[in-house]
């Protein structure tokens, strides 16, 4: 069963109207905001739990749980201070293959805005800081003009909303840091600096930004929130298998008839998506070579495998690969998939923070093997060096990215091996023809 | 890590940049940037001021803007912090130029979802019209860049150049934009594909339909 328009949450996902506040409550945006907001902390927390929301910035994570670990009394300093506690919206959407968030800021920021309210007020929070990347700079100006247009319709700041609660929200900018993605880059990066992840323990939400408890939430996640309160968590949960629910935006990229972002509903699987919204594959259902299903973190499905998935957490785990940011890379039998990887494995190179040494000098290393392996100019028995390596990478790191850089070599070595092979045993023929 | 150098500071950069100040209108800014911190926390916006100095650095010199070691020297001077905490911050993210650049910064997106729809063949446009990975054109117009993700992945390939984008790129899209770009015009921004809005389904509109010509407020269907 489709989706159907009315139970789209971003109807104005494409732009074609307006994204200013007056345009959004026609729409539905900040309508009586107040009486959500009079429900109380502890029902909106629940509310979000029993709608099954899974965090839509990659992990997945449990939403409303996430915002249940927040203190509910003000944790105090050494002198005896309240400490205040924080929300930051994690806008650096920078995972190659993902751009979602782009389209919720510059065509619905009052979704955004409405649900930093919400959310920050459920968990407790004084302010919420956006943090968005820097190269999305016509979106941020959409954005900083938004929340003025909130501030100045008293909807944010003293009173907000006229429901007796005092939030501010704040705009952040990067600076073209695909790590300040990670949440405790991300905190770094507010405090002015560079942005390398920290160890954790202790965690955000205990402390966090300025050392006060933090919690970091995809723009997703948060946009969804307030429509998620006014329709109720049973109709979220109508969607998408148990334990997978709710609409989701897809964005499909690469070796479509027509890439697009789409709201769909979880679990959709693979082919519907691709032949109701992209126009299919290009060249035909029987084109396809693989997809990266989830962003380039996540390791690539050969064509016969993902055909028949549905595109959701469980769905895409059980194919040893994942749902992600939802980010679905195409690519057909025209690629280069030793190249498409090794690309992906020179982000990752250019990107890692320089922290942790695995992952520094591991990129690097893991990189220019795949370039090796792209021309065949490679010893066969560097496959399996090669992806000992990345096992040896995965896992030894402070954050993720040391994992993000391994999956997709792994996978590419799991599911594209004798095409490796084929390339090195090709370009050793081709030596020996030139020796003799 | 990305590879990348510092211009050396030199007799030459202190005595074009030491005197360096906000004007009076990024005072202004720089004092409202500062407020969205709490207080003690300065040192947050330090993002912020080096993006505005290079910014102000960009008008000077009618480029895209950089940021010689005097001018950060200001920014931690305005901010109270130590100099080796803001060239590390300017050096760590990318978006901050540490080396003089062109009049416009013409940045091609690689990564693979670029690159599956055709990177390459918008690289090789850009140097068809003289541009060089890593180079400023000698007369100072353009300075090309190839750069990692852009998030515009469904509108694929794209170039960012300022502070626009310019999406679904063809090679003779790319020679267009930047020959009007030479010749002092602004090319439309966005998606360069006939008939496509934003990030839709390319002349093929599969949802949210009415939404094409009113401001439909689905809520009665709820």
């Amino acid at each position: 069963m489709a989706l159907a328009d009315k139970d789209r949450i971003f109807t104005n996902l494409y732009g074609f109207q307006p994204w200013n506040l007056a345009a959004a409550r026609q729409r539905g945006d900040w309508d009586n905001t107040k009486a959500l907001m009079e429900r109380g902390q502890d029902a909106i927390i629940e509310e979000i739990k029993a709608s099954g929301l899974r965090g839509r910035g990659g992990a997945g994570f449990p939403t409303g749980m996430k915002w249940s670990f927040m203190p509910k009394e003000s944790p105090k300093d050494k002198n005896g201070d309240g400490r205040p506690s924080f929300l930051v919206i994690n806008a650096d959407e920078s995972e190659p293959g993902s751009c979602k968030d782009r389209e919720i800021i510059r065509h619905d920021p009052h979704k955004l805005i409405e649900g930093a309210l919400i959310a920050g007020y459920a968990m407790r929070a004084r302010a919420a800081y956006i943090y968005i990347r820097g190269e999305y700079i016509r979106e941020a100006e959409t954005l900083f003009a938004a929340v003025q247009e909130a501030y100045d319709a008293g909807l944010i700041g003293k009173n907000a909303s006229g429901s007796g609660y005092d939030f501010d929200v704040f705009v952040h900018r990067g600076a073209g840091a695909y790590i300040c993605g990670e949440e405790t880059a991300m905190i770094e990066s507010l405090e002015g600096k560079k942005g390398q992840p920290r160890l954790k323990p202790p965690f955000p939400a205990g402390a966090g930004l300025y050392g006060c408890p933090t919690t970091v939430n995809n723009v997703e996640s948060i946009a969804v929130a307030p429509t998620i309160l006014r329709r109720g968590a049973s109709w979220f949960s109508s969607f998408g298998r148990e334990n997978n629910k709710g609409t989701k935006l897809f964005q499909i990229s690469g070796h479509v008839n027509r890439p697009c972002v789409v709201e769909e509903e979880m679990s959709i699987p693979f082919s519907e998506l691709i032949e109701k919204h992209c126009g299919g594959i290009r060249g035909g259902k029987d084109n396809l070579l693989a997809v990266i299903p989830g962003g380039s973190s996540v390791p690539l499905v050969p064509a016969a495998e993902i055909w028949d998935a549905p595109m959701d957490f469980d769905g895409l785990r059980a194919l040893g690969s994942g749902l992600g940011t939802a980010a679905v890379i195409v690519m057909d039998k025209s690629t280069d998939i030793v190249r498409a990887i090794s690309r992906l494995s020179y982000f990752y190179k250019h990107e890692s923070c320089g922290q942790c040494t695995p992952c520094r000098e591991g990129t690097g290393w893991m990189w220019r093997v795949m370039e090796r392996l792209r021309t065949g100019d490679a010893e066969v028995e560097e496959i399996d060096m090669l992806f000992n390596v990345t096992k040896q990478v995965e896992g030894h790191t402070i954050c993720a990215l040391g994992d993000a850089a391994a999956w997709p070599i792994q996978g590419l070595i799991r599911h594209f091996r004798p095409e490796i092979e084929r390339r090195i045993a090709e370009r050793a023929g081709d030596v020996r023809e030139a020796a003799e | 890590m990305a590879d990348r150098y510092i211009e050396p500071d030199s007799p030459e950069l202190r005595a074009r940049w030491g005197n360096f100040a906000w004007t009076a209108e990024n005072a202004e800014k720089a004092k409202q940037i500062v407020a969205r911190y709490p207080e003690g926390r300065q040192r947050s916006a330090v993002m912020p001021l080096l993006d505005l100095a290079q910014r102000q650095v960009g008008a000077e010199l009618n480029t895209q803007g950089w940021l010689p070691i005097p001018v950060m020297e200001y920014v931690a001077n305005y901010l109270d912090m130590p100099i080796i905490r803001v060239v590390e911050v300017a050096t760590f993210y990318t978006m901050y130029n540490i080396a003089p650049i062109g009049r416009f910064h013409v940045q091609v997106c690689g990564t693979t979802p670029c690159m599956l729809r055709g990177s390459d063949d918008i690289m090789a446009a850009c140097k068809a019209k003289g541009l060089k990975k890593g180079h400023t054109t000698p007369d100072g117009m353009f300075t090309l860049t190839e750069v990692e993700c852009m998030g515009n992945c469904a509108s694929a390939p794209m170039v960012q150049i300022n502070d626009d984008n310019y999406e679904d790129l063809t090679p003779a899209d790319m020679e267009r934009i930047l020959d009007e770009l030479a010749a002092g015009r602004q090319p439309k921004t966005g998606t360069q594909l006939p008939g496509r809005h934003t990030v839709e389904p390319a002349g093929a509109l599969s949802t949210l339909t009415a939404m094409v010509n009113e401001n439909h407020d689905y809520r009665g269907e709820w």
